[in-house]
């Protein structure tokens, strides 16, 4: 596409919006994405000139981030959420709806430009599914009815934001308040009261309430504010707030930074007086853009209370100010190093530790990188004490988890449990009492069949990061393995070998059972890569990608037993489908030109 | 100045402080197969070939710091068919046909293969469309034998200081870019005497009209496998970058 002049004019107003600032530029890119509906190649010129970097840099962010395109999207730009849940609300069903509707071919911008229909990574609505984006604003509740709707707005034209509001509201479904969900904090009052007790006492106290990290990995609050404030040799000191909820079936943290974003914004504000710190970042993940502008909103009544800037409740020593970054679809963003290294305008590619993000992190300097809801958690900390979290838990797990829950239950949202409560429990409270098996924690996390259903949340049993699934006995384990095992091999980022490589032997090799070609062999070979694969990667994500197979391997090896053929080797192309490029190539689709397989 | 020790499958290795597990062992002699890795660079981490256990965990030695104490277990079974199986990865995902290569017997990946003892690609080929860049009068790439490795990218980043390679791109859709307006090698002022060009571990980067210059036969890894031609070669830099510390 040739860039007319206007259309650089446009380019230099967005660089200049971002203040030139390269660090900006998935910021960058997601303002020109959303402007000319792709990346086109004149526009990265401009833009490595401009933000003097160099052009591959901005071309390889570009190409990896599934929210940029380098060929024009529609001008109403839908996805579909593919996450599991939405599978079972019937998001298939509603996007091969969509598309005949519209007629397009799912992952192509329809002839006249005007519309593209695609599948994208869990949008973390699921409990309100089947859910998706247009022009990046989530939607919610799709039906065929909507979709009716959907097709006249987007063919005669219709601004997003013209669309009915109905289609954007997003509810909080808050069913079990406790601790975190159910105290109310005054903005400000945890920062007087930070003040009062001292920044040394405050730090005892996060100690002393037992908080872990709440994102998964689970790792010591207190402990990784204290590395901060300790290490040396840096000339700043930052506080991120990963905001980046990717893990599918997680959606507590929307709900947080929805209804809670004050105390979110005060924990990191606590965090930015005791590691010393002058500036915080939220990084949004791009599917909640909905939340973007509400979130300023907030910093700015913040500002406006004394609560952010300088002379933080009239202290000239405390200057602290936050800003809201977005991310572009990449789950990998969640993993810490990944996402400051997204923050910094590059691709998502988690960085070698050690050093750890507490001594070297954004720009070098030491970070701290916390959950939503850790920061949520320390907040109240600050305010009512140690004891008064510590209180609830278990020994090694201490307060409590907000749990997002979704699938077959009747009652699907949000709970907040005491750690130690058990699997059981829950599902009574949901609803979900024909429960067949749980997913905790996401694909990254386990799946567990019914007779553990008497085992605990909590570091030393079950942990998770929020996402809790529930599968009744209509499902069936291996579609919803080869969902997760997708997901992985998409959201890969390519960087090791065993991850790259192996997501995608993963995939393959599943699909090749699912689809009834697989014989022993394949079995021993799914379990050979799955164990290679956890065993070798570089990240969380690598090694997590083979759980959703081996743990089901080790609970329900009759559902792909059933699958298999009764020989023990199958071969690992399908002939049939090798002939697909010579059928392309003749134009010929006649009996003839197929290749039965042996069964 | 106390001396540092570690093991390595049950032998001493005396290391410097700041050292990582992988250049411990190439100054005592000990190979541990690698291919993203060169001593002369940044470590970098990718290949994963160079996975030991280090206290019973999996590390790549060559980014983890060498400690104290630290027992580390190199060449044993599990260890190597590992290895193998990363090896064989790294085959099927891009498209190598060593008997038409003009690195073959110069090239670390197959060397690594012979190594390994990797008889055969054991995985479904991916057979991935990848594009030959030949527009420049000296240098050209051909990416079906990338195995993204960076050593192109770190080379003329760090030395020859012109950013001519990036990798793009995400998961198994990874790949080598170059840093120009068309993407093309001719747009870029890399030249033939560039580290960047021969830093290739495969012959995804070549020098026109060299090809074949040394015969089959006589070519680096043709009688010597590649442990012993590493360490010959590694060692040396080792030690002068110990100097330098």
């Amino acid at each position: 596409m040739p860039c007319t002049p206007s259309d650089m004019k446009t380019v230099a107003d967005i660089v200049a919006r971002h203040d030139a600032d390269p660090t900006r530029l998935v910021q960058i890119l997601r303002d020109v994405q959303s402007t000319f509906r792709h990346i086109p190649a004149a526009i990265m010129d401009r833009l490595a000139a401009q933000l003097s970097i160099d052009r591959a840099q901005v071309q390889a962010v570009t190409e990896f981030y599934t929210f940029f395109s380098t060929e024009p999207r529609g001008r109403f730009d839908i996805l579909i959420s593919d996450s599991i849940t939405d599978h079972m609300l019937g998001s298939r069903e509603i996007a091969a709806y969509l598309c005949e509707r519209l007629g397009v071919t799912p992952g192509q911008t329809r002839a006249d430009g005007q519309v593209s229909v695609d599948f994208t990574s869990c949008t973390g609505m699921c409990e309100q599914g089947p859910a998706g984006l247009v022009n990046g604003y989530a939607l919610t509740n799709l039906t065929r009815d909507r979709v009716e709707r959907i097709v006249e707005l987007v063919n005669d034209g219709t601004p997003v934001s013209q669309w009915p509001r109905e289609f954007f509201v997003v509810k909080d479904n808050i069913h079990r308040a406790d601790l975190v969900l159910g105290t109310k904090l005054q903005p400000g009052s945890a920062l007087r009261w930070m003040f009062q007790r001292g920044l040394d006492s405050t730090l005892d106290e996060i100690a002393k309430s037992g908080l872990r990290g709440r994102g998964g990995a689970g790792f010591g609050t207190a402990m990784k504010w204290k590395f901060c404030r300790e290490a040396t040799g840096s000339t700043e000191r930052f506080v991120v707030c990963n905001a980046d909820e990717g893990e599918p079936g997680t959606f507590k943290d929307r709900v947080l930074l929805q209804s809670y974003a004050h105390q979110v914004f005060e924990g990191m504000t606590v965090c930015g007086a005791v590691i010393g710190a002058r500036r915080g970042y939220l990084y949004l993940r791009g599917e909640y853009l909905y939340l973007h502008e509400p979130l300023n909103a907030v910093l700015a009544e913040r500002r406006r209370a004394g609560l952010l800037g300088s002379n933080i409740i009239g202290r000239p020593d405390f200057e602290f100010d936050i800003e809201v970054r977005i991310g572009a679809g990449a789950y990998i963003c969640g993993e810490e190093s990944a996402l400051i290294e997204s923050m910094e305008g590059k691709r998502g590619v988690p960085r070698n530790r050690p050093p750890y993000p507490v001594t070297n992190g954004y720009l070098d300097q030491p970070t701290v990188v916390n959950n939503v809801e850790t920061f949520a958690a320390a907040a109240l900390i600050a305010l009512k004490g140690g004891a008064w979290f510590s209180a609830a838990g278990t020994e090694k797990s201490k307060g409590t988890k907000i749990l997002s829950i979704a699938g077959d239950c009747a009652r699907p949202g949000i709970y907040e449990y005491p750690f130690g409560t058990t699997m059981a429990q829950i599902l009574a409270d949901c609803g979900g009492t024909g429960a067949m098996g749980l997913q905790i924690g996401g694909p990254s996390g386990i799946f567990i069949g019914a007779q553990e259903f008497e085992r605990v949340l909590g570091f030393e049993d079950l942990p998770t990061g929020g996402s809790f699934m529930i599968f009744d006995q209509r499902r069936d384990v291996l579609e919803i393995v080869r969902n997760f095992t997708h997901f992985f091999a998409h959201e890969s980022c390519g960087f090791c070998t065993p991850c790259r490589v192996g997501t995608s032997l993963l995939k393959n090799q599943l699909d090749k059972i699912c689809a009834g070609h697989g014989g022993k062999a394949d079995l021993a070979e799914l379990t050979h890569i799955s164990k290679l694969v956890r065993a070798t990667s570089h990240c969380g994500l690598g090694q997590t990608a083979a759980n959703p197979i081996l743990s089901t391997l080790e609970r329900f090896p009759e559902q792909y037993e059933q699958r298999l053929k009764a020989i023990s080797f199958e071969p690992g192309f399908d002939l049939d489908g090798a002939l697909e490029v010579a059928r392309r190539m003749s134009g010929r689709d006649d009996a003839h030109a197929h290749l039965a397989q042996e069964a | 100045m106390t001396e540092h020790m570690l093991t390595i499958d049950g032998q001493r290795i005396p290391f410097t402080e700041g050292q990582t597990i992988i250049e411990a062992a190439t100054a005592a002699g000990v190979y541990i197969p690698h291919l993203c890795h060169n001593p002369e660079f940044k470590p970098h981490g990718s290949c994963k070939l160079c996975t030991v256990k280090v206290n019973g965990r999996n590390c790549s030695a060559c980014t983890f710091p060498a400690a104290d104490g630290q027992e580390v277990l190199n060449n044993t079974q599990e260890l190597n068919e590992t290895r193998r199986t990363i090896t064989q990865m790294l085959f099927i995902e891009g498209n190598h046909f060593c008997p038409s290569c003009e690195k073959s017997g110069n090239c670390q990946l197959q060397a690594v293969g012979y190594y390994l003892n990797m008889l055969d690609a054991h995985f479904p080929f991916f057979y991935p469309s990848r594009e030959v860049d030949a527009s420049h009068h000296e240098v050209m790439l051909d990416r079906d034998r990338c195995i993204l490795c960076e050593l192109c990218v770190r080379a003329s980043r760090d030395v020859d200081g012109k950013n001519v390679f990036a990798l793009s791109g995400r998961g198994i859709n990874s790949h080598l870019i170059v840093n120009s307006t068309t993407g093309k090698l001719k747009d870029t002022d890399i030249s033939v005497d560039d580290k960047a060009v021969h830093v290739c571990p495969v012959g995804a980067i070549l020098i026109k009209r060299k090809g074949f210059e040394v015969p089959i036969g006589e070519r680096i890894y043709d009688g010597q496998d590649i442990g012993q031609v590493s360490l010959e070669h590694e060692m040396p830099i080792v030690e002068e970058a110990e100097h330098g510390r």
